[in-house]
């Protein structure tokens, strides 16, 4: 039984709730939903928080902007090209401190799905949020990023103005920019269009999110050729944020209610704020100089392997 | 006689080292004749012309008929670019390893090394064009078709520092399916480390030749390949983001004929120049002469 069959029989027993008006059938029923929830939501397999990071109802990046914030104001556009709705970006203010803020949108419903292109950016999203972090360098602003896409968007066009080139250019960019950014994953994190904004000093993880190099059903289909068993790819790939703590990859996690952020998405914003003042205390501090090389030297040091010293021999062979 | 057996020692010396390493040094320069595997390219895949090995190798793999370029391993392509006799390897005795456990990973990368004879998808170098130094990276897409993990990223990086130490031009031929999906996460951070190392040698004002050949595509095509100060392309090469299988199940129609190729992305301004390969040695050392420092004091 996955997730969103619990959520279902969860509903269930709310709808039973609602229905009832005797106080102590209401007390009985309100504790079977709290041990339910302890029982059998609170420990989740990974295809379950797969499932979660691409829940419907999950909070999308516009949500994160409207309650962290104070106020905010969207930037459009990449000058060049056209208005990616898929990424949304601008300035906000935390505490009367400006912050530029870039996000990947996903919809509600499927019309707003269908206008943020399910959350997957063209080429010129990509290079908008290459502007306003520019912008952001210029002002002295920290940036704070938000991510949640199943990937850069595979299609005719994107592939025409160059969406390899665009993320490549974020890498650039990102790799030499003076102010801090904090890149939180708030859903999914899709392989180099996730990573296209998510290079940051900070990276942070939503609880019941997901980051990987493909998606499981891709990752099925080429290795197994066999999409149907994404389930299985998914316990293998390593994407959820417990494992990605592990690998050390990412700095934290952010703690979420159990079932998921749309339970009671405002004590994710809480700890998402807090978790965004913590950062700016710390690199209120540090120079360009500092947020730059620190960074620099974070992604220097990934990877996994060995090398052959041979230098360790001489002492071997006489 | 006591100079035999210090010569003696020296070789046993050398023998012990290579038992302890495991690792017998290639000789890159003396390799002269490319090895064509045994019957794979009697046909050419493009015009189906029936074509003697010989030949091929004498037209630098290259149909002599409709100038298909078929794709060629990394010690070939270091005898047919740069001088000889001057290639020398760097960045050896890298291991790669299995970071997520995944089945099967360890066997295949053998496998790979058993049957290509190379350590893994990426070698670089020291290397002269026409007596111009610069540092040489080649991909081979025989070898996991160049799939970028932890070591290809490692490597490249490492010559991208090896050219930022020496001062020298820097030219990457790339070949590649992308990041390596059994390694899954690392795989990924190879591309924000690449880039940044890239980042590096821009602001040292050194030149940087990314040579696209085919294919190219993927995490490979989304980091260093795309940030050449100079992007030259083999004709006919497939260079994407998204292979073309993703976008053809994304947007559910076939593609049009030449979507991707060298010549797609040149009318599309996204590579300098489509350069042949026989003529690919002289465009370099021409780009490596007109980028000599000092050329202009």
């Amino acid at each position: 039984m996955d997730i969103l069959q619990k959520e279902k029989k969860l509903q269930k027993l709310e709808e039973e709730l609602q229905r009832l008006d005797d106080e102590k059938a209401i007390e009985a029923i309100k504790n079977t939903i709290q041990a339910y929830k302890i029982k059998s939501m609170a420990s989740l397999t990974s295809w379950d928080r797969v499932l979660l990071a691409r829940h419907p109802k999950r909070p999308t990046a516009k949500d994160y902007i409207e309650h962290i914030f104070d106020d905010f104001i969207e930037l459009h556009g990449d000058r060049n090209f056209a208005d990616d709705q898929a990424i949304i970006g601008g300035i906000a203010m935390l505490n009367n401190i400006p912050i530029t803020v870039i996000g990947q949108r996903k919809g509600k419903t499927t019309k707003e799905n269908i206008a943020y292109n399910f959350g997957m950016p063209h080429p010129e999203g990509y290079r908008k949020a290459m502007r306003l972090m520019r912008q952001a360098e210029k002002f002295n602003r920290p940036i704070v990023t938000l991510i949640d896409t199943p990937g850069a968007y595979p299609g005719l066009g994107a592939e025409a103005r160059g969406q390899g080139e665009a993320i490549a250019k974020n890498l650039f960019e990102m790799s030499d920019l003076g102010v801090p950014i904090i890149a939180i994953i708030i859903g999914e994190g899709g392989s180099g269009g996730a990573l296209a904004i998510g290079m940051g000093n900070r990276v942070y993880m939503l609880e019941n999110s997901i980051y990987s190099i493909l998606s499981p059903e891709g990752y099925a289909s080429i290795l197994w050729k066999d999409a149907s068993k994404a389930k299985v790819a998914s316990e293998v790939m390593k994407l959820t944020s417990y494992d990605l703590e592990e690998l050390e990859v990412i700095d934290g996690i952010i703690k979420e209610p159990i079932g998921g952020a749309h339970y009671e998405p405002s004590l994710v914003y809480e700890s998402m704020r807090m978790v965004i003042e913590r950062n700016l205390r710390h690199y209120h501090q540090m120079s360009h100089y500092e947020v730059k090389t620190e960074r620099y030297a974070k992604y220097r040091n990934i990877g996994f392997f060995q090398r052959f010293n041979y230098d360790n021999l001489k002492g071997v062979v006489k | 006689m006591k100079r035999d057996t210090l010569q003696n020692a020296f070789k046993r010396k050398k023998q012990f080292h290579n038992q302890l390493s495991g690792y017998k040094k290639k000789p890159m320069h003396q390799v002269k004749a490319p090895d064509v595997p045994e019957g794979l390219y009697d046909k050419c895949s493009a015009c189906g012309k029936t074509l003697s090995q010989k030949e091929m190798i004498a037209n630098k793999l290259v149909c002599p008929y409709c100038h298909n370029h078929f794709r060629i391993r990394a010690i070939d392509r270091i005898s047919m670019t740069v001088d000889p006799h001057t290639f020398v390897e760097k960045g050896l005795g890298y291991i790669t390893l299995n970071p997520l456990f995944q089945e099967g990973y360890e066997e295949k990368v053998q496998n790979y090394k058993d049957k290509t004879k190379m350590d893994e998808a990426y070698v670089y170098g020291y290397a002269e064009i026409h007596s111009e130094p610069c540092v040489v990276g080649i991909m081979d897409s025989y070898f996991m078709m160049g799939s970028m993990g932890s070591v290809v990223g490692e490597k490249v990086t490492k010559s991208i520092e090896y050219a930022l130490y020496k001062k020298l031009p820097l030219i990457i031929f790339t070949a590649s399916g992308g990041a390596r999906m059994q390694e899954g996460i690392y795989s990924l951070m190879q591309m924000a480390k690449t880039s940044g190392a890239i980042r590096k040698l821009h602001r040292q004002g050194l030149l940087f030749i990314s040579v696209l050949t085919h294919p190219t595509t993927g995490g490979v095509t989304a980091s260093f390949a795309s940030l050449g100060d100079v992007i030259l392309a083999e004709p006919k090469a497939l260079v994407g983001f998204a292979g073309p299988r993703v976008i053809e199940q994304t947007i559910k129609q076939s593609l049009p004929e030449g979507f991707q190729r060298a010549e797609f992305l040149l009318e599309k301004g996204m590579i300098d120049k489509v350069v042949h390969r026989h003529e690919m040695r002289e465009t370099l050392h021409l780009l490596l002469r007109m980028h000599k420092r000092g050329a202009y004091a």
